[in-house]
């Protein structure tokens, strides 16, 4: 086994990077690969609050690389997906604790017993976007439809290019259908036109991502619901599988239209 | 036409659009590292120097910047004017 190294970044906060490594390390290991998680954003830890897995974290990334633990040590292993573990961020320390060499020291332990290893990389574009690009593979931008986000995510793909890391492949995330039909929201191809780089998934806006967030229980865990379907079909599109993309003016169901017919009084 | 149907769907100042256009110039200062007033300053130079070898027809004068993928060229268009030759 020889993992893919695949680095989750954005440049702009807030875009959902945590939220998409997490449901792509969920989504890998549910069609059967070994999958490891990395939290690459040292001093805000995130990722294993998304998982779920906060209750369970005794050494981190920062004492494994610091000699306290062994790397095993560090590695929380998920119950409900037995392929799937994370090494969490260390919360008291900052990115400085880190070096990009250290990142690939650390991936490179762990390449021989993985399929893949999502790095989840933190905003910006200083050290600790350096650390989680190192060891990179594969890199993946995600935007929003959102002028700020797409000028980052073009900031950072530049980056990416410049540190030979390219071609990143890009996923927006956020999608809400109806505001691109009215014609106030980005649609998907204005943003791979401007960005100019591969689309690897769209991830519609989905209130199911707020509600399993809530939980601790990713999207992806059970495909049932747009979001947790998009992310299954990136994971599968990951794997090589020619995947279409989600038509996305989703037509509402027949019970949809009821409920909201019946909200807005008839009307 | 094409106006005509725009205005009938009324795509055309939605903010999509808007954004799509305000992000395409922002995309190429990003890109270029030139602000759009430098680029006006280059336009500037670049006739001043062209004219001081061949006379050129300032109002055909066409130059802007087109993309492929994520590269940029800059396309200046400039039409000459014929030689008055002397004899």
């Amino acid at each position: 086994m020889s993992a893919t190294v695949v680095t989750v970044t954005s440049g702009k906060g807030g875009v959902g990077k945590t939220t998409t490594t997490a449901n792509l390390a969920v989504a890998l290991a549910r069609i059967g690969k070994k999958v490891i998680c990395l939290d690459g954003d040292i001093g805000l830890r995130n990722l294993d609050v998304v998982l779920g897995l906060e209750n369970r974290i005794v050494y981190d990334l920062v004492d494994v690389v610091e000699g306290r633990c062994r790397l095993r040590q560090a590695m929380i292993r998920d119950k409900r997906l037995p392929e799937l573990y994370l090494i969490p961020a260390a919360q008291t320390r900052d990115k400085n604790a880190v070096s990009p060499s250290d990142m690939v020291r650390l991936t490179d332990d762990l390449r021989g017993e993985f399929d893949w290893i999502l790095i989840d990389s933190p905003a910006g574009i200083e050290r600790g976007f350096r650390n989680a690009l190192a060891p990179a593979d594969l890199a993946i931008v995600v935007t929003n439809p959102e002028v700020s986000a797409v000028r980052d995510a073009d900031r950072i793909i530049g980056l990416i290019e410049a540190e030979e890391k390219g071609p990143a492949r890009l996923i927006i995330n956020r999608l809400n259908p109806v505001l691109v039909k009215r014609g106030d929201m980005l649609s998907a191809e204005d943003v791979v036109e401007l960005l100019a780089i591969e689309l690897i998934g769209i991830i519609p806006e989905d209130e199911n991502v707020v509600i399993s967030t809530n939980k601790g229980q990713p999207v992806a865990l059970d495909g049932k619901s747009k979001a947790g379907e998009a992310f299954q079909n990136i994971a599968r599109r990951l794997n090589g599988e020619a995947v279409p993309f989600l038509p996305l003016d989703d037509k509402e169901g027949l019970f949809q239209k009821l409920a909201r017919m019946m909200r807005s009084g008839g009307n | 036409m094409a106006g005509w149907l725009e205005w009938l769907t009324g795509q055309k100042n939605r903010s999509a659009g808007q954004a799509k256009d305000r992000l395409k110039l922002v995309l190429i200062n990003d890109r270029t590292d030139l602000s759009p007033m430098q680029l006006e300053e280059m336009k500037n130079e670049l006739l001043e120097v062209i004219s001081r070898y061949v006379p050129i027809d300032p109002a055909g004068v066409n130059i802007s910047m087109s993309q492929d993928g994520r590269e940029h060229r800059l396309l200046a268009d400039i039409p000459l004017k014929p030689a008055v030759r002397k004899r």
